[in-house]
């Protein structure tokens, strides 16, 4: 079984809630983003997400673009991002690491030595963001190859249809984007999040994480009655360019964050 | 979007799913998938609609003031003491550029699917004009993105669009360029997706805009093919366009595609030159990536990060270029060369001076291009450029370049 597949498991046993931060690798430096990842774990993250930085995120909203720029001044490559994970894995070999990204710098890299060297470094999942299904054959079947899981969004504008075709070749979680627009986006509507997540579980048993607008323990809290997981990631990166200066702050700013918002999640299943 | 019947070999791109060889497809976020199946489906109902094409083609004739006329640049053409040139005056269009043809067309298209906001991404600020003039025109609500150092480079144009009526967006994050700006646009598509329509300015994008683009755009060459066949009794021995995006180069190349006496030359921006890396050369210099929905040729750096374009013309100084371009130079069927940006200005003060025609910066890289075959070749050959855009708004550009105050 999958670290992913297993800590799903463990969650769904104890009726609890996958809490997953996002953050981008190398924001605001390659060594704060490892103590980050330590940080957000002792402080309740089931999974971690970490954004491979792209200079034109196109689906991101100005919180992440500007955390891909602060990162990419360091000149942070996807291999980079990767030895990041392998530091990671040598004293936590537990939490499943998913890389959240663009299409670019895979291809250049070459979705086989891509898949090879993730598998290597310890990650579990990679969700491409902007390669749907059905541009996604090579990436597709170089994952499979190494038991990595291909990790796929779903949207307020995907079809019924869509959802059956995305679902297929998905694996680890289904990622429903809860809102027409990019991340770290206003308001979520929780009864419209919580209609399109009763069609999505008709097509799959897949666990289904919600991200997209949530940004603190109450919307986090709301989410958790209906999804399996919760994203949240321009509320984290928020507070890390707020602290980029000042990493025992930042760090302590982060756990706060988390705290409550493993709280919330706690207490919305109990 | 079948292939019509009549359409030889290498006018059959793209596949059903938009891809050109291994280029084009459709590389974007889950949540414009369903938005970009709902515009296939509508552009390949309408494409095929004769109150459509209708409504279209009036507005070509009556609004745009097509066909555009072919002029034989006859004294500089002496001068150069080679091959004759021959210019599709684009410029001469209304709001004076080819982006017009492809900003009715997609106008229409969001007319009829009931869209009632239209946006758009603009670099040298011609296509976000040509997008303001539809809007005003069909009264819908115009958004248009640029650069922020765009806006500062093209002044008049932003101000054009504001007499339009448009709210012009300057986009400050990246590179503050047309990339920038398509990025950006993006954003606000997926945000606004149920009343909005992005009117993309070139050849690039997701599946299906390389291909609607590049159909609106057609109009071009198929004249310009009947045009020359009328004047000079003969197809001419090559053709040469100006490449950012590509959107009238595609234009003008397609209806000349399987005419295998054609030779066909696409300048790109060289900028200080393609071996100093500051230039916008992508097909000359770049390697195939993914950017901006579709597979192509990008400027691009060892991490696949795309990096910063220099050209002194906005409306190239982009680091991909459309997919079809792409296929047509792995096939070798179009030899496509940088321009440096030296070049560019002699074309631009060459044609002014022996013309008395004043070229945008864009269409004066396929002038320098074409200088330098017209050199090469006998006087009984013919060169025909695309003159893509009239040049008024970069007077302010080259007098600055020149150390004039105006």
């Amino acid at each position: 079984m999958s670290r992913l597949a297993h800590r799903f498991t463990e969650l769904k046993n104890a009726n609890r809630r996958a809490l997953i931060p996002y953050i981008t690798a190398g924001d605001p430096n390659p060594e704060a983003t490892l103590h980050l990842m330590h940080a957000l774990v002792e402080s309740g993250a089931d999974v971690i997400e970490l954004g491979v930085p792209f200079s034109d995120p196109m689906a991101d909203g100005p919180v992440i673009q500007a955390a891909c720029e602060r990162a990419l001044v360091h000149g942070i490559g996807l291999r980079d991002v990767l030895g990041l994970v392998r530091r990671f894995r040598e004293t936590d070999g537990r939490t499943p690491v998913v890389l959240m990204g663009y299409l670019n710098p895979i291809e250049v890299m070459g979705a086989d030595a891509f898949a090879e060297a993730a598998a290597q470094a310890g990650v579990d999942g990679v969700l491409t963001v902007d390669l749907p299904p059905e541009e996604g054959s090579a990436l597709l079947t170089a994952l499979r190859a190494r038991g990595l899981d291909a990790i796929f969004l779903i949207a307020p504008t995907t079809t019924a249809a869509r959802i059956a075709r995305v679902a297929a070749v998905s694996g680890g979680f289904l990622y429903y984007v809860s809102l027409k627009g990019v991340t770290g986006s206003a308001s979520l509507d929780v009864d419209a999040v919580a209609e399109k997540l009763a069609l999505i579980r008709q097509q799959t048993t897949l666990p289904v994480g919600v991200g997209f607008g949530i940004r603190d323990a109450r919307s986090a809290a709301a989410v958790a009655r209906v999804a399996d997981a919760v994203v949240i990631g321009s509320a984290v990166i928020r507070l890390i360019e707020t602290h980029a200066s000042d990493e025992a702050a930042m760090l302590a700013a982060v756990r706060g964050l988390m705290g409550e918002i493993r709280a919330a999640l706690d207490s919305a299943t109990v | 979007m079948s292939p019509s019947p009549e359409k030889k070999p290498l006018q059959q791109m793209p596949d059903p799913q938009g891809h050109y060889g291994v280029y084009g497809g459709c590389f974007v976020a889950e949540t414009l998938m369903g938005p970009l199946e709902e515009l296939q489906a509508a552009y390949a109902h309408y494409r095929n609609d004769p109150d459509f094409m209708a409504e279209f083609e009036k507005d070509m004739a009556h609004y745009v003031g097509r066909p555009s006329p072919i002029y034989h640049a006859e004294r500089w053409s002496r001068e150069l003491g080679g091959a004759q040139i021959w210019l599709k005056r684009e410029d001469l269009n209304h709001t004076g550029s080819h982006k017009i043809n492809n900003a009715i067309g997609q106008a229409l298209l969001a007319k009829r699917m009931g869209k009632t906001r239209i946006i758009a991404e603009t670099g040298a600020g011609q296509h976000g004009v040509a997008s303001a003039t539809v809007a005003a025109r069909l009264g819908l609500e115009c958004v248009v993105y640029m650069g922020a150092d765009d806006v500062e480079r093209q002044k008049p144009n932003v101000y054009r669009m504001k007499l339009l009526g448009a709210t012009v967006v300057p986009v400050t994050s990246g590179t503050r360029t047309l990339k920038d700006a398509l990025n950006e646009a993006m954003r606000d598509w997926v945000t606004n997706i149920d009343n909005t329509f992005y009117i993309i300015g070139t050849v690039a994008g997701p599946h299906p805009y390389p291909a609607m683009v590049r159909d609106f755009q057609r109009i071009i060459g198929v004249e310009a093919r009947r045009q020359m066949l009328e004047m000079t009794g003969r197809l001419p021995d090559a053709l040469v366009a100006c490449v950012g995006g590509g959107s009238n180069a595609i234009g003008l190349f397609h209806a000349f595609l399987d005419d295998e006496g054609v030779a066909m030359y696409g300048a790109e921006a060289g900028g200080d030159g393609v071996a100093t890396g500051r230039h916008a050369a992508p097909l000359t210099a770049g390697r195939p990536g993914v950017l901006h929905g579709n597979r192509t040729y990008l400027m691009e750096d060892d991490n696949g990060q795309i990096i910063g374009t220099h050209s002194i013309s906005a409306g190239l100084d982009y680091p991909g270029v459309g997919p079809e371009h792409a296929w047509l130079k792995d096939i070798g069927r179009v030899c496509y060369e940088g321009i440096t940006d030296a070049e560019a200005l002699r074309g631009f003060h060459d044609l002014i001076r022996y013309e008395g025609i004043i070229p945008a910066l864009e269409s004066s890289h396929a002038l320098a291009k074409a200088s330098q075959l017209a050199r090469e070749l006998a006087p009984d050959r013919n060169i025909l450029v695309s003159l893509s855009g009239r040049g008024d708004k970069d007077i302010n550009t080259v007098a600055r370049i020149e150390g004039i105050e105006l």
